[in-house]
């Protein structure tokens, strides 16, 4: 199988920007009018301010920054939730999600696992727990669950609870209405459902599900009680308009949690030579979505050690208030130990969150 | 793992003769294949770590 040595990659910095840059006196003063809408009338921002502070130059990106810090410590707070991840059925996916080393339908290193027994979830909660967190999600590589996929989530969600003393999460794709309602009566705290992308360019990147699918299951979570994780995906190809748009159905959708993933090429998938995105363009969008959406646990996910290297401590003070702490699903994370002695050196404690309102 | 024996790369599985060693190591992967057969692992990742094991050749070691 051929190979690219992706994580050893340095990010390539484009030509020039998709868009017109706003010079640095108009760049001056979107900030200022997104920090008086955001601090001073504590209202959200509307789509053409979004898109006005999408366009700053690359020398505002700091301040971008420290605007969205001061946002999520103004409406969240310092504190940082930690949450721990586990792929409880790994591969042998149907679906066809282009950045997906699970799919089965694309030749990929990983290997089908079935449903991981109870007591390696357990094992797995605990060193969560140990790791200082308060979520733990398990996570299936399955369109949706069937009935004896529902019965074996139903039957852990107390356990990890009871032994782990943790908040469970599940992600097993798109749910019925009844899978919902048993979800939430079954103790699920939070359901995690991505978009991944905007709805303009998923056909894109996936060609078995719609997306309508995806928002339909995120409404059913709320709708059922149970808090909405629902995550993106940068770096597909997507467009700035793109992006933006994203932003806005994630409005929507009203989630608790939006975990920011970047594209991590994954050798076998179709996305496998794409590639990362730069450093800086990352901070910039982390600072989008937190000013966006100004009351959202934003949680670090998959690709930030690849994508931002040595601006890991960045995102914490451009927007991001929330984790995944050790391994993510299929790919390794950095070691907890330097993600702990991050937060300490920030000063930012650790605890459960909610959406503020 | 005794990886200077390794008969094919754990992260590719490309035979080794074939193969630069150590040519596409990945710093955040675990590994994806036996180094002595070449076969897919079976890989579990979990928080603090990731076990791996061969069909044919057992358990690989972290």
């Amino acid at each position: 199988m051929s190979d690219v040595p992706v994580a050893l990659s340095p990010n390539p910095r484009t030509a020039a920007p998709e868009r017109l840059r706003l010079t640095p006196e108009a760049a001056r003063q979107v900030i200022r009018n997104a920090q008086v809408a955001l601090l001073d009338e504590r209202r959200q921002l509307t789509a053409a301010e979004l898109e006005a502070l999408a366009d700053v130059p690359d020398a505002s990106v700091p301040s971008l920054a420290a605007l969205a810090h001061e946002v999520r410590l103004e409406w969240c707070g310092d504190t940082v939730e930690v949450e721990g991840i586990l792929s409880a059925k790994t591969g042998g996916c149907p679906e066809d999600c282009h950045f997906c080393s699970q799919s089965a339908q694309f030749e990929s290193p990983v290997q089908a696992t079935p449903f991981l027994d109870t007591d390696d979830v357990i094992a797995a909660a605990k060193e969560t727990a140990a790791l200082g967190a308060s979520e733990f999600c398990i996570v299936l590589a399955i369109r949706g669950p069937d009935e004896r996929t529902m019965q074996r989530i139903l039957e852990l969600v107390p356990i990890v609870q009871e032994e782990a003393g943790l908040n469970v999460a599940v992600s097993a794709g798109i749910v019925t209405d009844d899978q919902a309602r048993r979800l939430a009566e079954g103790g699920v705290h939070r359901y995690n459902h991505n978009l991944e992308t905007a709805e303009s360019f998923f056909p894109n990147v996936v060609t078995t599900h719609s997306w309508a699918e995806r928002f339909d299951t995120c409404q059913l979570v709320r709708e059922h009680g149970m808090e909405l994780c629902c995550g993106v995906l940068l770096g597909m190809g997507e467009s700035v308009d793109q992006r933006l748009e994203l932003i806005g159905q994630l409005r929507a959708v009203e989630p608790a949690e939006v975990p920011i993933n970047f594209l991590n090429p994954r050798p076998g998938t179709p996305f496998s030579g794409r590639p990362l995105v730069e450093p800086l363009e990352a901070i910039r969008w982390i600072a989008l979505f937190r000013l966006a959406l100004p009351s959202v646990i934003l949680r670090y996910a998959g690709g930030r050690e690849v994508t931002l290297r040595e601006l890991q401590a960045l995102g914490l003070t451009s927007g991001i208030n929330a984790l995944i702490v050790g391994n993510y699903l299929t790919t390794l994370g950095r070691s907890p130990g330097e993600d702990l002695q991050m937060l300490d050196d920030l000063a930012m404690p650790i605890g459960a969150l909610s959406k503020a309102f | 793992m005794a990886e200077p024996e390794a008969t094919y790369c754990i992260w590719c599985g490309t035979a080794r003769a074939e193969h630069p060693q150590m040519a596409c190591r990945r710093q955040l992967d675990p590994p994806r294949f036996c180094p002595t057969c070449g076969r897919r692992l079976r890989v579990k990742v979990h928080p603090a770590g990731w076990d791996a094991s061969c069909r044919d050749h057992g358990p690989l070691v972290a």
